[in-house]
């Protein structure tokens, strides 16, 4: 017993020395940050985009989208209890996916177009053939011990999902079981994003941190704190050397994973709502944030100012997303609406 | 009981010394490089970035186009 409190003392001591150390090692290359970088940069002005379209169809609240890699099919999830997949460019709907169970918090179009994926308080994620004649079942991955928070593909054969179970893990499709577990979370985790060569992703969790993922080792690589509050959202910056983080906090921050911290705040004393979902704009440069006071404001990513807002919906903005081919952006929301700018 | 608790702690007490020793190991550029190559990026990839510089109303994928042919 007392050997194993000498033993704690020392690994305690060692972790203390451990953070100090990093902290030190973050604040050595600490030189700058990204206000300075972007003076050079022209200012974006004010960003004015207009509703080109409002989809209606679901009848309740509206806690996912995502669009399809043709740019042009959308997912939508609804705690009426129905996934719709969208003709964006029509405003048709094209398909209605029938759920077991209407609390779904989360949905995924997988790249080839075939499958969408959703799951929610049934802590499963359930696969959907969706170019059979009706939507059938494909696979139901249930081995999570808290609520389905995000799903994403990265094939027809393999999904990421995160949970309320404090994990992500990677799934076999065709087998239907776990492949690889993520551990290290201290909370919820809420969010997750692939990187664009799918080697790593990237975690949002309730511990207030985001952590970097090596996908097939399994391993958690970096861990980045400054958040004061649950992460709810989380996206890649296109070249994958950065993200972009929505907090409960009512802040955005971009990080840089190889300086390993912080590189800008996105907030505004006016602004006293959590950050729900986010989403960038094919260059980058513009950050489109849903909040909790029914506006998507759009922020500059380089000189971290407000520069334009999404005003319309009747709630909170609830998932956001610009598809593929940069056209536009859709928002999806509580008043169960789904809206499309450019 | 508390000999369990103290080995389970004692295990979690290790994996985070190791993931701890992981993230300190890793090499870190300076932020003003980083933040130099996002500015790079962004500004690079400006014109392509439809949301920046605007969709014309004739190629809009979500806009019909306003005149109605009748044949």
């Amino acid at each position: 017993m007392a050997a194993d409190k000498a033993e704690m003392d020392v690994l305690k001591k060692e972790c203390d020395g451990l953070r100090t150390q990093i902290e030190a090692a973050r604040k050595g290359v600490n030189d700058g940050n990204m206000s300075s970088a972007a003076g050079s940069a022209t200012d974006v002005g004010r960003v004015q985009l207009k509703l080109r379209k409002s989809l209606k169809g679901h009848l309740a609240k509206i806690y996912s989208m995502h669009w399809a890699s043709d740019s042009r099919s959308m997912v939508s999830a609804s705690q009426d209890g129905k996934l719709l997949v969208w003709d964006t460019h029509t405003g048709n709907k094209l398909v209605a996916v029938p759920l077991k169970s209407a609390w779904v918090m989360s949905v995924a179009f997988a790249p080839s177009g075939n499958l969408v994926a959703s799951g929610g308080l049934d802590n499963m994620c359930t696969v959907y053939n969706i170019k059979a004649a009706s939507p059938k079942t494909l696979r139901e991955l249930d081995a999570h011990t808290g609520y389905l928070s995000c799903c994403r593909f990265l094939s027809d054969t393999e999904i990421m999902t995160a949970s309320g179970d404090t994990t992500c893990c990677l799934w076999d499709l065709e087998t239907g079981k776990q492949k690889i577990i993520f551990t290290n979370h201290i909370g919820d985790c809420m969010s997750l994003a692939l990187s664009p060569d799918e080697n790593t992703f990237i975690s949002g969790a309730c511990d207030s941190l985001a952590k970097l993922w090596d996908l097939r080792e399994g391993t958690c690589k970096q861990t980045f704190s400054g958040h004061t509050s649950d992460i709810n959202a989380i996206q890649f910056f296109p070249n994958g050397n950065a993200f972009v983080t929505g907090s409960d906090d009512c802040s955005c921050k971009m990080y840089d994973l190889r300086s390993d911290q912080e590189v800008i705040t996105y907030q505004d004393a006016s602004l006293n709502a959590g950050v729900t979902s986010l989403t960038l704009s094919n260059s980058g440069r513009l950050i489109f944030a849903g909040y909790d006071d029914f506006n998507c404001h759009i922020w500059d990513s380089l000189k971290g100012e407000k520069v334009g807002v999404l005003s319309g919906h009747d709630n909170r903005v609830s998932c956001t997303g610009v598809p593929a081919d940069g056209m536009g952006v859709c928002t999806g929301s509580w008043d169960s609406f789904l809206k499309l700018w450019n | 009981m508390s000999n369990n608790n103290a080995s389970n702690n004692l295990i979690i007490a290790q994996r985070t010394v190791k993931q701890l020793r992981l993230e300190a190991s890793i090499r870190r550029i300076k932020v003003s490089q980083a933040a130099a190559e996002l500015r790079n990026f962004c500004l690079q990839n400006a014109s392509r970035d439809p949301l920046l510089v605007g969709v014309p109303s004739s190629d809009n994928p979500f806009r019909p186009p306003k005149s109605c042919s009748l044949f």
